[in-house]
């Protein structure tokens, strides 16, 4: 039984973890929001140690330091634009610890059977989702941390028999439950885990890399009520509405950001599935387009009265936000009106390009978001898109055979002219051709971001 | 009352709390909240350490110690990183321009 004022706290850090979350919806209380949940969090873990009787505590105490280094150390260590796989590899091993958690849960619970006691149905049925649900997050975010680290093909990956596959999984896991629902069974249960681990695979090699994101914070969810089920076979109230706020809350993200690019969750989890929805090989194109020098667009920058920059991913990658910076520093100070805009999907996560232009120090009320600016395109002299792609494809309007149909764009093509910084002609995160790369309003420049918005800079401070 | 509606009152609340309080999120702060929400069900740590802390078989004491050293990496990888993110939201002072001197700081 677990005392009374040991419950009180636990209750005390639920109430933390709804104003954690409560905060970290909010752009002023964000950052205390999260050191709210941090020490609801570091409070909860010390306190079985005062009632629970605890054998191997010196072992325990060490297991933490080792996962507390390690976490620590990758946090600290991943570069800004790694950090929505830093997140998914996070999360799955928080799903995986669950399961493991079940499972030694489960141990008992056929100990205890064995040795007469009655065992609630209920318990079983808690015990079984935490280790499916568990696995299927642990599996299927590390398939997620490989697609975004370019350790495997960011692209579908489909093979004929994926449907048959997986659906005999799922039906293969309710199965494996039913039977473990109704005698407690450990070997079941390690069975119905590697169901799981094959599930998560299957869950999410068809989603195309552009959509992982959306598959990231469905997983969240996933390991969220992981812990909620988890905290009821335990008799925990902590764990479970801390779960169960993590669920709900991720799953309602889900959504929101699933909206954000104007599709639907089911779309992007078995799209790939249906066929049809992934044209486009990657292959070049080798129409032709119209290309410039820094200097030529140096010059238009230079005596453009209205500039919209268009950051994306690619901007990240060759780490150019300090110098773009500087260069729209120094265009307004020649009294040009510059703006960022920001696409809600850009870079690879919903919010993940503002924090990426944060951390050049680019100040706060130059970002704008896309319903706000949308409409000023057609005012703009140049529209400067460096690293992206997909946020300002028209096809996305016009083509709805393409990956991308019906995500809202920006829109950049209404502007007077258009200059894109890109390294090669190779389509962007979706795999699909852009034909605004060969309207005539459109100039490229290519080379690596940083390095030629460097000669940008130079060629305009001579003018 | 019935233990198991008592448990099933707690969730079902729990489920409205959790849409409610984040309901207003601008899409700027999708990726913190979801990064600080992972971090919250890292508290999986407490299970990890209740459960390895009662058991007498070698073979589940080392799968808890797993465990523990997963959900502690879940739970303060994630508050940590999460941090780091929030940092790059504080507002400079209103007016201050940024300068030279920022320049490298915050570049690796």
């Amino acid at each position: 039984m677990i005392p009374t004022w040991a419950q009180l706290l636990y209750l005390f850090g639920a109430v933390c973890f709804i104003l954690a979350l409560k905060g970290l919806s909010g752009p002023k209380t964000a950052r205390n929001g999260n050191l709210i949940g941090a020490f609801a969090a570091v409070l909860a873990c010390t306190i079985p140690f005062f009632y629970g009787d605890l054998d191997h505590v010196p072992l325990i105490v060490a297991a933490i330091a080792v996962g507390t280094v390690g976490g620590v150390y990758g946090a600290r260590t991943v570069q800004m634009t790694q950090m929505p796989q830093m997140v998914a590899l996070f999360n799955g091993v928080g799903g995986g610890a669950a399961a493991l958690v079940a499972l030694l849960e489960l141990d008992e619970i056929v100990g205890a059977a064995d040795a007469g006691f009655d065992v609630q149905k209920f318990t079983l049925v808690a015990t079984a989702f935490t280790i499916l649900v568990g696995s299927v997050s642990f599996a299927g975010s590390i398939i997620t941390f490989a697609k975004l680290q370019d350790l495997m093909t960011s692209r579908p990956v489909v093979f004929p028999g994926l449907p048959v596959v997986f659906g005999a999984g799922i039906l293969g896991a309710i199965v494996l439950a039913v039977l473990q629902v109704r005698e407690a069974n450990l070997a079941l249960g390690i069975v119905l885990a590697l169901v799981g681990l094959l599930l998560g695979v299957l869950l999410v090699l068809p989603v195309g890399g552009a959509d992982v994101p959306i598959v990231i914070s469905l997983l969240n969810a996933f390991t969220g009520l992981t812990v909620a089920a988890g905290g009821y076979v335990l008799s925990n109230t902590l764990l479970l509405v801390a779960g169960t706020l993590v669920g709900a809350s991720g799953t309602f993200l889900t959504l929101l950001m699933a909206n954000a690019m104007g599709r639907s969750v089911a779309n992007i989890l078995f799209g790939a599935l249906r066929g049809g929805s992934t044209l486009g090989g990657g292959e070049v194109s080798d129409r032709p387009v119209k290309s410039a020098g820094p200097e030529d667009v140096a010059i238009m920058l230079n005596y453009a009265e209205r500039v919209i920059i268009v950051p994306g991913y690619g901007l990240a990658v060759a780490q150019a936000q300090h110098t773009l910076r500087e260069l729209v520093d120094l265009l307004i100070a020649r009294g040009a009106e510059v703006d960022y805009a920001i696409h809600p999907v850009a870079g690879r996560m919903p919010g993940h390009m503002n924090v990426l232009l944060a951390e050049a120090q680019v100040p706060y009320e130059q970002l704008i978001e896309m319903d706000e600016i949308n409409d000023e395109f057609k005012e703009a002299d140049v529209v400067l898109v460096v690293g992206a792609n997909d946020v300002v494809n028209p096809a996305a309007r016009n083509t709805p055979s393409a990956p991308i149909y019906g995500m809202p764009i920006l829109n950049a093509d209404e502007a007077k002219q258009v200059v894109f910084l890109k390294r090669s002609m190779r389509p962007g995160f979706a795999g699909i051709e852009n034909e605004l790369l060969f309207e005539p309003e459109t100039t490229l420049l290519f080379g690596d971001a940083k390095d030629t918005l460097g000669k940008v800079l130079t060629a305009v401070k001579a003018l | 009352m019935n233990e198991a509606v008592v448990w099933l009152t707690i969730f079902i609340l729990s489920v409205f709390v959790g849409i409610e309080v984040i309901s207003k999120v601008s899409s700027t702060l999708h990726t913190p909240l979801m990064s600080g929400a992972n971090a919250i069900h890292g508290v999986i740590l407490l299970g990890a350490i209740i459960v390895t802390g009662s058991t007498d078989s070698n073979v589940a004491l080392v799968v808890g110690l797993v465990a523990i050293v997963l959900a502690a990496v879940n739970m303060v990888g994630g508050f940590v990183v999460t941090d780091r993110m929030l940092q790059m939201f504080v507002r400079k002072k209103p007016g201050a321009k940024p300068v030279a001197s920022s320049e490298g700081g915050a570049e690796k």
